[in-house]
Formats: structure tokens, sequence, C-alpha cells
């Protein structure tokens, strides 16, 4: 069943990327992103990583996508002009999806067959973040704090 | 015998489950599934239309009038009429609009806040789908309503409508951003995102009499009233109903919608409103446990509705009796008020199970929110600094 319910995940997420990428609205295309998140993030489901999933959901299809559906709205000017096929754009992705490729079938882990997969409890998340990776944790805190005074300043009213 | 019908809808469907004994495990595992999601669509789709005439009879009520009485017994049929007026009302469909996102918006807003809904504990082992992080569930894909929003308001290609679908997605940001804050406390001191297992945090009473519900310390209760609000601002309820004032302004995003889409959208508001005031129930106020352990005769679910719909009567109540905020008012209090009260009611709950849970916690808890808050209202008076509006950008 899960082998099943594989298939028609990646069928389904690829089908949304394909739409993201050769879709002549970008608005479309946007909206087409959300729905590839929304596979990767029922991949995550599949594996028992249910945090992980429902994270990306939230910060993913919560935030992101609306960022980038507001960038879109905010600032497309020519509407509807076609832009003609970007050869460089194919260029790039073909050589990042080559790398990609390349280091994934060079690395060692990948002939490991992998272990019974533990499910990630919120719990078990929870433990290592607090106590292996506080520190990192706190870096990023730090940084998104900055992130938030930062915005507040660039909205604040000026003193007249 | 109170233990049997306490459980009898789990039975009906382990007797239901039974026929399936001798098929395959996943076809019963579908099955399990389908029946969960039927059972919360009968019951919240009947609760829409139930709450649907309730809400302009009580309105009526506070009104000084009648409201709807023409329709079968008391106007109780009054939603089916709604129903087939809705349902054979031309569906306009603007020209330049985008046919797909204009169709898949009320869609995809109704589905999130069913899924909302399927996390909620209802009744002992009565939870459609029990997964282990089901508070981030619930805000994770409560959090699509504004992407389809925005999908509303764009895909009408309409001025009025893209405005609104802007304001409404600035409302539901700023209030979503408390909303969450305000759950941390309770998963903090219940150490769990599972629904259920805040449930049964909440199970045991104080000397039998005085249930342990959350809402009973001081640092549970400034949460419940500021997840309240903010609940109120996310499902659009007046008097935070800035996007669609009815008696103002345009419809908001749902400006180019007609018929059965634009019954859609109603529904998603009042499913939506369902949902928060049941994550309430199940945070704050002991989810499907009874008020004393003498009332545990009453099965659990009849507990979690009694409760549900006391907090839907004070959804009813308000809008009878408040006028609509301002926007600038609503954002100011959410940005000054409400998030540093969240913030508060976090450290309170801190303060509370660091100082042993009892009446001393308890002490030592109000003294923090009581601190914040005299704090606040002094700093945020708005006597002294009273000026004319100023329009920064429409001048």
């Amino acid at each position: 069943m899960s082998s099943a319910a594989f298939v028609i995940i990646a069928i389904f997420t690829l089908a949304a990327a394909l739409a993201a990428g050769t879709l002549r609205s970008l608005m479309h295309a946007a909206l087409c992103f959300a729905l590839t998140l929304v596979g990767l993030a029922a991949f995550f489901f599949l594996l028992g990583a249910e945090f992980v999933g429902l994270a990306l959901v939230f910060i993913y299809i919560g935030a992101v996508a609306v960022l980038i559906v507001f960038t879109i709205l905010l600032t497309q000017r020519d509407v509807g002009k076609d832009r003609g096929f970007n050869w460089a754009g194919v260029l790039i992705a073909f050589a990042v999806f080559c790398g990609l490729t390349w280091s994934i079938l060079t690395t060692q882990s990948i002939s490991i067959v992998a272990p019974h997969i533990r499910a990630l409890t919120v719990k078990r998340i929870g433990d290592v973040l607090m106590a292996s990776y506080v520190w990192p944790l706190q870096c990023v805190g730090v940084l998104l704090t900055a992130a938030l005074i930062g915005a507040l300043i660039l909205v604040m009213e000026e003193k007249r | 015998m109170s233990k049997s019908i306490d459980q009898v809808f789990v039975n009906a469907k382990h007797w239901l489950l039974s026929w399936l004994a001798s098929s395959p495990g996943w076809l019963i595992q579908v099955a399990s599934i389908l029946i969960n999601i039927f059972m919360l669509l009968a019951v919240f789709l009947t609760l829409f239309a139930l709450i649907s005439v309730l809400e302009r009879k009580i309105l009526a009520r506070m009104q000084n009038r009648y409201g709807p009485n023409r329709v079968g017994p008391f106007g109780l049929f009054q939603p089916i009429a709604d129903g087939i007026k809705m349902l054979i009302k031309e569906d306009i469909v603007p020209a330049r609009a985008d046919k797909l996102v204009h169709f898949v918006s009320p869609v995809l807003l109704a589905a999130v806040a069913i899924l909302t809904l399927g996390v909620i504990p209802y009744g002992r082992n009565m939870t459609p789908f029990a997964i282990d992080g089901g508070i981030l569930f619930f805000f994770a894909v409560g959090s699509a309503t504004e992407l389809a929003v925005f999908m509303a308001g764009w895909a009408s290609n309409n001025k009025f409508s893209m405005l609104g679908a802007m304001r409404a997605i600035a409302q539901m940001f700023s209030y979503e951003l408390p909303l969450i804050i305000t759950v941390l406390p309770v998963v903090m001191v219940v150490g769990s995102l599972m629904p259920d297992r805040i449930v049964a945090a909440q199970a045991e009473y104080t000397f039998g009499v005085v249930p342990r519900w959350f809402v009973f310390t001081p640092w549970g209760f400034t949460a419940f009233i500021l997840f309240f609000v903010s609940g109120l601002v996310e499902s659009n309820r007046t008097p935070f109903d800035v996007p669609e004032g009815e008696s103002e302004i345009v419809a908001g995003h749902m400006t180019e919608y007609s018929g059965f889409k634009y019954a859609t959208f109603f529904m998603a508001e009042y499913l939506g409103m369902f949902a928060v005031s049941g994550l309430a129930v199940t945070l704050f106020l002991g989810g499907w446990h009874a008020p004393a352990r003498v009332f545990e005769i009453v099965p659990s679910y009849v507990w979690f509705f009694m409760k549900l719909s006391v907090l839907l009567f004070v959804y009813i109540w308000l809008r009878a009796t408040l006028p609509r905020t301002r926007v600038d008012q609503m954002m100011n209090v959410a940005w000054k008020f409400i998030l540093p009260m969240a913030f508060a009611c976090v450290i309170a709950a801190a303060v509370w199970h660091y100082a042993g849970r009892g009446l001393r916690g308890w002490l030592w808890s109000l003294f923090v929110i009581a601190i914040v808050y005299t704090v606040l209202s002094i700093v945020l008076d708005t006597r002294r600094k009273f000026a004319p509006r100023v329009y920064r950008f429409a001048e």
C-alpha cells in the first residue's frame, strides 16, 4: 500500500513541478509550486516524519507561497508579454540537475540498506534540538529576531 | 450502562467494520477512514445548517424582532430553503476571471476548514485523525486559508476583490501569530502536541468538584481570552469582519462570487468558526471532560458539544452587540497588546510549572500576568496622545 501511495504522490508532485516550470502565467506557476510542496509534505508523512511534513506545509504554503504570490503581484510589469524561451535557464537547471545526480550517486550512504524507519516524533526532535543543537537553535533565534526588528524599522513611520 | 452510551459511536463503527473482518487490512483501514470522514461531514454540515438558522433567531431576539419563522416549525427548515435557493441561483463568473482558480478557491477554503476539524477529540476515543502533531496540523493546514483567500481575490480580476483579499490576508496574518503563541503555554505545560494528551492532562478534579481545566489558571484564562479574540478575527466574525463589512463596503474577496460558490465561502467561514471554537474547548476548557466528577454519567461527546455551543453562542452574542472595529485599531491591538500578553502567558505558564503547579504557582503566575497587563495598559494609554488620524499613503 505504501509503494502505491508513493507512486501516486510522486506522479502528483512531478506533474505539479512540471506545471510550475512550464506554465505561461506566473501566478499559475506559483500556485503549482505550492501544490508541489504539498506533494513533498506528503512524502514526509509517508516516511513517518510528521513534524517535518507539517512544518513544510506551515512555512512554505502558509508563508513562502503567499510571499511569492505577493512578490509577483507587486513587481510584475509586463503582464502577458511573451518573453521567449530562456535557454540560459535551461542550461543552468540542467547543470544543477547533473551536479545533484552526480553527488547523490557518488555518496557512500546510498549503498547502505536503510534501517527500519523509526517514527520521528515531535518529542525526539525537541530533545535533539534542545540538547545537541541548542547553540545553532539560539543563533537562528537571534538572527530571526534581528530580521523581525529590521522589518519593523523599515515600516516604521518617519518622525516629523 | 453509562459507559456503553459513552462509547456508542465507537462501538457502532467497530460493528460496521466487523462486516469487513475477512477482507485485507488496507481495505479495513480505508473503510475506517471513510467512516470518520463521513461522520465529520454529517455532524458539522448539520451543525452548520442549524447554527445558520439559530444565529438569525438569536440575533433577531436580541434586536427585538421575530427572525425567520415562515418555513417549517419555528422557521427550522429555513436552511433547506436557503440551500435550494443557493443551488438554483445562476453561477456568474466574470468574463475576464481566471475560471479554474476562481472555482478552486472556495473549494480549498472549505476543504481546509474540514481538515482542521478532523484533529479535534470529540469524545472518549473519538478523534477522527489522531496524529502525533495534531495541534501543528491544525495550524499548518489552516495556514492555507490565506492562499485560498488570495486566489479568490486575484482570480476574480477585480480591483475591489483584490483589495478585499489584501485586507483579509493582512488581518489573518497579524492574528495568526498570537493565535499560535497563546497555544504555546498549553503545549509547554502538557509536553505534547497531541490533542488527546492535552485533553487527558485536564482530566483530574481538585476535591472532586473543581476540574483542572487550564482556563482556571491565570495564564490559561488570559491565553483563552486572547485565543478566543484571535480566533474571532481568524474566522472573520463581527466585530472583526473587516474583510467583508456587509453594510459598508463591497464583499471583499467574495465580491465576484454568486450562487453556491458564495454559499461555500459562507460555509467555510462557519466551519472555521467551529474548528477554532473546538480547539479552544480542547486546549482550555477540558475537551470532552465533565465539569465535575458526578456529571461523568453524561456521555463525553455531549459535554464537548455543549461547551462548543456555549462558545458559538458567545460568537453570535458578540455579533449582535459590538460595532465593527477599524482596520488600524485592530492591527494595533494585535501587535501592541495581544502579542505581548501572549508572551506573558508563556512566561506565566513556565512560572506556574516551576512553582509547583499548586496554589503558589497559581499566585505567582497571576502576579506575572498582572504586572505585564499593568505595564501594557500604562504604556498604551491612548488618552495622552490622542490626535487626529494621519493618512500616510492617501494624502
